[in-house]
């Protein structure tokens, strides 16, 4: 019985209620791990490694020479989410994103929003990824966030939130996608037993979004997916997304401007292209429009999507959206846009620019953690209870000097989850990042990326602080 | 296929070849060296590679040790053993979704191999490490043939391998028939056999040629090494298939042209079919190689030019 000495302790456990008492959806699983031997799991559990480095399933870690390839450490022990709050989270993802495509579209155009007042317009102009030259932009059937990755987390009472929303590149969906491939043949008879979503339409699903964007008349529709080049850290799953949709993998040199239309650069000459798939970020893609000094884009990409001849997704300018003072705002746009209250809660966000929200930041910076609006990765933000007193006086001038660059959330105590660590199973905290579609309709992938924190009681779970990923299962009950 | 795409399948093909034949004339060299203790002849390897000046400039005097660290091991210079791996694997990484994952997977295997052996730094083993370059290169090649459709990007790692191995063959033709006759008048003298044995060995023809012509000669093996049509090394051989793989890409019959690169291969190719061995002879070998060179080189601009070149429109 190998789940005998684990103790979920006080915190929300994703498989178990109580020690020995797993959760109603995970007994099967749990059952099915109670009934190996230690080296058995472990043997699974190494062969999955093997099988995913084998495959190439690696991210990217720059180091001085070269880029090194490492295998994103991965557990075999699945995290699991009932399929009744699955639905619920569905529902409020679709809610989001059609409210966040709303607000994008109507800044770049009416901007109803910030006339109205509910929201500040200085916020939206003064964020980094709110884009001049997006302005009267009318993207194919008005969708600007066709692939968002949203992060939610879960609290000590286990209570879903809204961490943040990523709609610029977001990416790990092919680590969704591998290893999900290798746990079937990790647990065959625990797939064959439970009745588990399936996650392998992702690729047929992003493709249809990104045809969707053609326009009707063209008969033979070409998608690229845009990357910045086997360096990144993501160009792994960039080949594997291409492969997958059968589209062309290209990076900036391989295209040109010619003739009005965006082409690309083959051994038989010139072809246009139609649609992009695009992973890099939005001040890369044109050093005409944004950055002068990008070797990653297009010279004058923009005025070809400006013209109607080109789709891109995410379309230019969704970057606004991943600012986390922007974040703070959903809830109003929800309101704004649909009428409706939110169903997935943000977590409790105080403003660093409001004089008072500051002053409570500042005298609580022991108890909360600090971002950067505009950062990711992890990077960028402070975690109060387990800071030094330098390094929260450090970020508390950081924070008046530039209140606007700043939001602090209450430190959330996330929920935890069996790991296979050494010879025993750790209870490790982690979050989950869903991936959501908007084509025809917006369609949320079941489940996403589950990504764990590996450092013994480190609430930070991104790749490039030491994260791990799992598999993770949308479970329907099962009649029995 | 992306231009980008077709020029990296291309010089994968190239550097996997480069790496080969590299192999092929140090190792061959390391061996007769064995039977003739005394006679230290490591110039004429770098000779071989062109890259004399830099080797000069970095190494000084060509003893057995700098040669073999230049040519296998030197990170620096970007046709040493390991830095042609280096690059094969690069380019195999940025089209890995175009080839079968079993050739990037021979690709990567080849490059920790060799990379391992860098890092031991020894030279001691080298009698262990060249034929295995070699035959991770053959096992490169027949997994390509065997997992990747034989389409448009297939024929262009074919021309790549060809056209790097005929430019390698004329190279080590060219330097060999040097050392072995040091001036014009000697040659149809009296040769030792075993130095024109390793020179067929260093192309993996020694059984070949014997099998087609018992006595070795000069003649004979210049023939052979040159003109020979069915073996695989040969260059005429390497120049035929080559033309093969061109016109497969661009759709032109044989005898015509439509691009430069057609017409600067069909011309060599069929120049090859009809010259005979003693014209060659006559004409001088090594300016006949020295051209030969030149000519390849401008195939492959010509392939630069038509294909790859990202010159906007």
């Amino acid at each position: 019985m190998l789940f005998d000495t684990y103790d979920p302790g006080d915190f929300f456990d994703e498989l178990f209620t109580a020690k020995n008492q797993p959760r109603f959806e995970a007994a099967p699983l749990v059952n099915r791990i109670n009934s190996l031997t230690l080296a058995e799991l472990q043997r699974r559990q190494q062969t999955a490694q093997n099988a995913l480095f084998k495959m190439g399933v690696t991210f990217n870690v720059y180091s001085d020479e070269q880029g090194t390839e490492r295998i994103f450490p991965f557990d075999v022990i699945p995290r699991i989410v009932p399929y009744s709050e699955w639905e619920w989270l569905e529902k409020g993802l679709k809610q989001r994103i059609y409210a966040l495509n709303c607000f994008l579209h109507d800044i770049y155009n009416d901007q109803k929003i910030l006339k109205d007042g509910v929201i500040p317009r200085e916020d939206v102009e003064s964020a980094p990824g709110f884009l001049p030259p997006c302005m009267g932009l009318q993207p194919p059937e008005g969708i600007w966030c066709h692939i968002t990755g949203t992060d939610l987390v879960r609290d000590k009472d286990g209570s879903w939130y809204v961490l943040e929303d990523n709609l610029r590149c977001p990416s790990g969906v092919s680590y969704v996608l591998e290893s999900r491939r290798v746990m079937k043949s990790t647990f065959p008879h625990l797939f064959a037993s439970m009745d588990i979503k399936p996650v392998d339409d992702y690729a047929s699903q992003l493709l249809e979004a990104l045809l969707n964007l053609v326009p009707s008349q063209l008969a033979d529709p070409r998608v690229v997916v845009l990357t910045p080049g086997m360096y990144n850290s993501a160009y792994f799953e960039h080949s594997f997304l291409a492969q997958q949709m059968g589209a062309e993998l290209v990076e900036g040199r391989d295209l040109v401007v010619a003739d009005g239309y965006l082409q690309m650069r083959t051994t038989k000459g010139l072809q246009r292209v139609d649609v992009i798939y695009r992973r890099i970020d939005d001040d890369f893609i044109d050093p005409l429009a944004f950055r002068s000094d990008s070797m990653l884009g297009v010279p004058g990409l923009m005025e070809v999507y400006q013209n109607g001849r080109v789709a891109i997704a995410n379309a230019p300018g969704t970057g606004v959206a991943d600012d986390k003072l922007i974040y703070a705002y959903v809830p109003r746009m929800i309101r704004y846009y649909l009428n409706e209250e939110q169903i997935i809660p943000n977590v409790p966000t105080y403003l660093c620019e409001q004089a008072q929200e500051q002053a409570h930041v500042l005298a609580n910076l022991d108890q909360l953690v600090v971002k950067a609006t505009n950062a990711s990765g992890g990077y960028g933000m402070l975690v109060g209870p387990h800071a030094t007193p330098d390094q929260r006086q450090d970020f508390a001038e950081k924070i008046q000097a530039n209140p606007r660059g700043y939001i602090a959330q209450p430190t959330l105590c996330l929920s935890r989850t069996p790991t296979l660590i050494g010879d025993t199973f750790e209870g490790c905290h982690v979050d989950l990042r869903p991936y959501i579609l908007y084509g025809k309709d917006i369609y949320v992938n079941p489940g996403g990326l589950t990504r764990v924190a590996l450092r013994k009681g480190s609430l930070v779970v991104n790749s490039s602080q030491g994260g791990g990923s799992k598999d993770t299962w949308v479970v329907k009950p099962t009649v029995s | 296929m992306l231009s980008r795409v077709a020029d990296s399948i291309y010089w994968m093909n190239r550097y996997v070849e480069r790496a080969e034949n590299v192999a092929r004339f140090v190792d061959v060299n390391l061996n007769l060296l064995l039977d003739s203790p005394g006679v230290q002849q490591w110039e004429p390897l770098v000779v071989t590679t062109g890259d004399q000046a830099l080797f000069k400039q970095r190494y000084g005097e060509a003893t057995a040790e700098n040669v073999l660290r230049f040519l296998t091991f030197d990170k620096n210079y970007p046709n040493s053993i390991l830095s042609c791996l280096q690059a094969a694997r690069e380019n195999a990484r940025s089209v890995r979704e175009i080839i079968s994952s079993e050739m990037w997977e021979q690709v990567n295997a080849f490059y920790l191999m060799v990379k391992e052996a860098a890092e031991a730094g020894s030279l001691s083993d080298l009698h262990i490490f060249f034929p295995e370059v070699k035959l991770s290169s053959h096992l490169f090649a027949g997994v390509m043939d065997a997992t990747m459709a034989h389409n448009e990007g297939w024929h262009f790692g074919l021309l790549g391998r060809l056209l790097e191995r005929a430019d390698k063959t004329a190279r080590i033709l060219d330097v060999k028939y040097y050392i072995l006759l040091p001036s014009i008048s000697d040659v149809g003298s009296s040769l030792d056999d075993l130095q024109w044995i390793a020179l067929l060995k260093s192309a993996s023809a020694y059984e070949m040629y014997r099998k087609c012509q018992y006595r070795i000669t000069p003649n004979g093996v210049t023939e052979f090494l040159i003109l020979n049509r069915e073996f695989p090394r040969s260059i005429q051989f390497c120049v035929l298939q080559a033309e093969k793989s061109l016109r497969q890409i661009t759709g032109t019959p044989s005898g015509t042209w439509r691009m430069p690169s057609d017409r600067t291969i069909g011309r060599l190719r069929s120049e090859l079919d009809y010259v005979t061995i003693d014209e060659i002879v006559n004409q001088g070998l090594h300016e006949f190689l020295d051209s030969l060179q030149i000519r390849l080189n401008q195939v492959g601009e010509a392939i630069y030019k038509d294909f790859f070149s990202l010159q906007s429109a």
